[in-house]
């Protein structure tokens, strides 16, 4: 166990090359760069590539056929860049592509674009959100483990924070156990054979011409595939201090962490709260936010957003108890999202108001710079 | 031709008889034909086939992956013995390039359209050849968005009908063709750069002659090939399919001029 | 009604059904030996080509064909047939009604 000062950036990078990826493509593109300039620095040392695209769309299309020779892969941008990468991603999920994705999002207001997915079609992607380094890189990792185990996009969903801020981290690689066989990855060796490999988004089996692609089949059998994953990958959550708790707060990513220890310094000081931190996004912890809120008097959510988690968290919800927004865009000028609601005492004295019967500003509306 | 001429008629179901060799089987085996969809009279699957002919001749079909575009041209990726890795609009060449990057030992070439290429992804081709990027990319230029109907592409010459420039098209509404051949031979990443067609069994001769040279130049290792081949589109050019090799030549070859427009190789 | 020898040096293997029709084929033919049908039409109602004397054999029509229709063959010793001079006296068909 060696333990390094490591910036997040360069730690998240470290995590992506023990878990065996081999190639990054990537745009600069502040709070995502950095993690550009690691993978740029580290993968040749392994064997791998990092390609500086000339635009995120090149970007996400060379880690599309890297990743569809096999190799394990990665990309990544902030919202904005990946806004660009949209129906890249909506057709490498289709076609069935392993894939890691970073959004080094500036606040949480990308909430919507990774989870419900911003490109067309009915797809689906696993999302991940550390609280913190550490965290991330155990969860990055898992990404790549959950990508080729269900041969499907994830997306790991960061901020400036996870970008820039230095934690003493130790990356050693998890053991996930055996990865699925690589039987539909390209590298020319069938070509000739009579059963030449095809890794399209419009169908997996070659046809004479005469026949056809069937896309009715084929997304039928994706919506099976897609229903199978989300499904079947039991969600991430960490969970606190619900025993007793009259409410519970909802938060995932950087502003998780912060919210769990207010929680903490409220429950030493015998206020009945606790929190429920998602820490897979997609699929949602839907049955214990149902649970929580079913023993609680109210839930509050809080992100760095105009509300977008809080549709999940409502939906978990289902009326067992009111919902309450205490979270608000917060940013400094630059518009990153390193606002000043990201304060434990902020945030402690949103929760506070909810406790005792006065939340800050109606649900669901925007708070303003200070509670 | 008189009624009688069919006493004439030479039998051609079978092979014959009398001694003689197979000079050629065009149907190559590379393509599971079962009677292809495309338009009478299309040039792309005259295309398609050198392509193949030539991956063949090269003995490169087990490392062969071909990165198709969407256009007409994306029902072949359906049936081909070639590996296909099946792209966005625009988008192959930055796969193709990702393919080639983690596995420097296929042989890895895009096959395009030229609304796909000049419209759509102007910039991914021209970041592949000025990157120099050790990839080959095909162009099937008809002048037309074929799939959807036939409508006005970047590469419609002026004069040019399709359905959204029903008078033909004209630089002050629609301005000016692009010749991508010509651009791209300005990138100093571009080693071959050729023009061919498919109108005529002696432009088919040296269209596969041209598509070799470009796959060679991958397969040495010697920086970004491409060529651009004219194909017939009757359907999109509103006219009869035994006109549309002579449009060819008067319309589209008049613009994007047949020929080797940078040799660089060593 | 007199007649001549025509020579043919190739002949072909015409995959009717896999016709579209085109009429490329008959356009490229040097020695113009492909006639396209009136009447008759293949199982997907296209007409198709028929080989008249006179191949040599160069594969033009196969070259230009989009529908893979053709197998050229050449003879070993090149094929000699008496042809009633329906047509002008090049020995190919020039699209004229007989004379």
């Amino acid at each position: 166990m060696t333990r390094v000062l490591m910036e997040g950036s360069e730690a998240i990078a470290e995590a992506m090359v023990v878990a065996g990826c081999r190639f990054f493509a990537g745009y600069p593109m502040t709070p995502f760069t950095e993690v550009l300039e690691h993978m740029a620095r580290k993968l040749p040392a392994h064997g791998g590539v990092c390609m500086n695209a000339e635009s995120e769309l090149e970007a996400v299309g060379m880690a599309w056929g890297a990743a569809a020779t096999g190799t394990p892969a990665a990309t990544g941008s902030v919202g904005q860049g990946l806004s660009l990468m949209q129906e890249s991603l909506s057709e490498i999920t289709l076609a069935r592509i392993p894939l890691v994705v970073l959004n080094m999002s500036r606040g949480q207001s990308d909430y919507y674009q990774a989870t419900r997915g911003g490109g067309h079609g009915d797809y689906r992607h696993l999302v991940l959100a550390p609280m913190d380094v550490p965290e991330a890189v155990e969860l990055v990792q898992l990404a790549f483990h959950w990508s080729e185990k269900w041969r499907n996009p994830v997306l790991v969903f960061g901020d400036y924070y996870l970008a820039h801020v230095y934690q003493s981290v130790d990356v050693e690689p998890i053991d996930f156990g055996p990865r699925p066989p690589r039987s539909w990855a390209l590298d020319g060796s069938s070509g000739g054979s009579g059963r030449a490999k095809l890794l399209s988004p419009l169908g997996d089996v070659k046809q004479r011409d005469d026949v056809g692609y069937d896309l009715e089949d084929y997304y039928r059998r994706r919506a099976v595939e897609t229903a199978a994953m989300v499904e079947g990958e039991p969600a991430l959550v960490e969970t606190g201090f619900l025993e007793g708790a009259e409410v519970v707060v909802v938060a995932h990513g950087t502003p998780g962490k912060y919210v769990r220890f207010a929680v903490q310094a409220m429950r030493a000081d015998g206020l009945p709260v606790g929190f429920v931190r998602p820490i897979s996004l997609v699929p949602f912890p839907t049955d214990e936010v149902a649970a929580a809120s079913a023993r609680a008097r109210v839930v509050a959510v809080y992100e760095n957003s105009m509300g977008q988690m809080i549709d999940d968290v409502r939906l978990a919800v289902l009326g067992r108890a009111p919902v309450h927004f205490i979270g608000g865009l917060t940013m400094d000028k630059s518009g990153f999202g390193v606002g000043p609601d990201n304060d434990v005492r902020v945030i402690r004295s949103r929760i506070e108001a909810v406790l005792v019967g006065e939340p800050s500003g109606s649900s669901g509306s925007v708070q303003g710079a200070n509670a | 031709m008189t009624a009688d001429h069919r006493a004439m008629v030479i039998p051609t179901q079978q092979p014959p008889e009398e001694p003689a060799s197979l000079v050629d089987d065009f149907t190559p085996e590379l393509i599971d034909v079962g009677a292809h969809q495309l338009c009478p009279g299309c040039g792309e699957p005259v295309a398609m086939r050198s392509v193949l002919e030539a991956v063949a001749d090269l003995d490169a079909i087990q490392r062969a992956i071909a990165v198709f575009g969407i256009g007409c041209y994306t029902a072949f990726s359906n049936n081909l013995d070639c590996e296909v890795l099946q792209a966005l609009h625009g988008r192959a060449p930055s796969l193709a390039t990702g393919i080639k990057r983690v596995k420097p030992d296929t042989l890895a070439f895009t096959i395009q359209g030229d609304g796909d290429m000049v419209n759509e992804g102007l910039q991914e081709v021209i970041h592949a050849a000025a990157r120099g990027e050790n990839i080959t990319c095909f162009m099937l230029n008809n002048g037309v968005f074929g799939e959807t109907g036939g409508h006005l592409t970047a590469t419609t010459v002026l004069g040019q009908r399709t359905k959204n420039t029903l008078e033909g098209r004209n630089a002050k509404d629609h301005g000016y063709p692009i010749r991508l051949s010509t651009l791209l031979a300005q990138l100093d990443g571009a080693t071959y750069v050729a023009r061919a067609a498919v109108n005529s069994a002696g432009n088919v001769a040296k269209a596969k002659r041209m598509i070799k040279r470009a796959l060679e130049v991958q397969l040495r290792g010697e920086g970004f090939s491409f060529v651009e081949i004219l194909t017939m589109c009757p359907t999109g050019w509103f006219i009869e399919t035994q006109e549309a090799p002579d449009y060819l030549t008067d319309n589209l070859a008049a613009v994007h001029a047949i020929g080797v427009v940078k040799d660089q190789r060593a | 009604m007199t007649a001549s020898e025509v020579v043919s040096r190739g002949t072909l293997v015409i995959d009717v059904e896999a016709c579209k029709g085109c009429d490329l084929c008959i356009d490229a033919c040097p020695p113009n030996v492909l006639v396209m049908t009136t009447h008759q039409v293949n199982t997907r109602g296209y007409r198709y080509p028929e080989l008249m004397p006179g191949c040599t054999g160069c594969k033009a029509c196969a070259q230009v064909c989009p529908d893979f229709v053709f197998q050229v063959y050449k003879y070993d010793t090149p094929l000699v047939r008496m042809v009633d001079d329906f047509l002008d006296g090049d020995g190919g068909r020039d699209g004229q009604e007989g004379e």
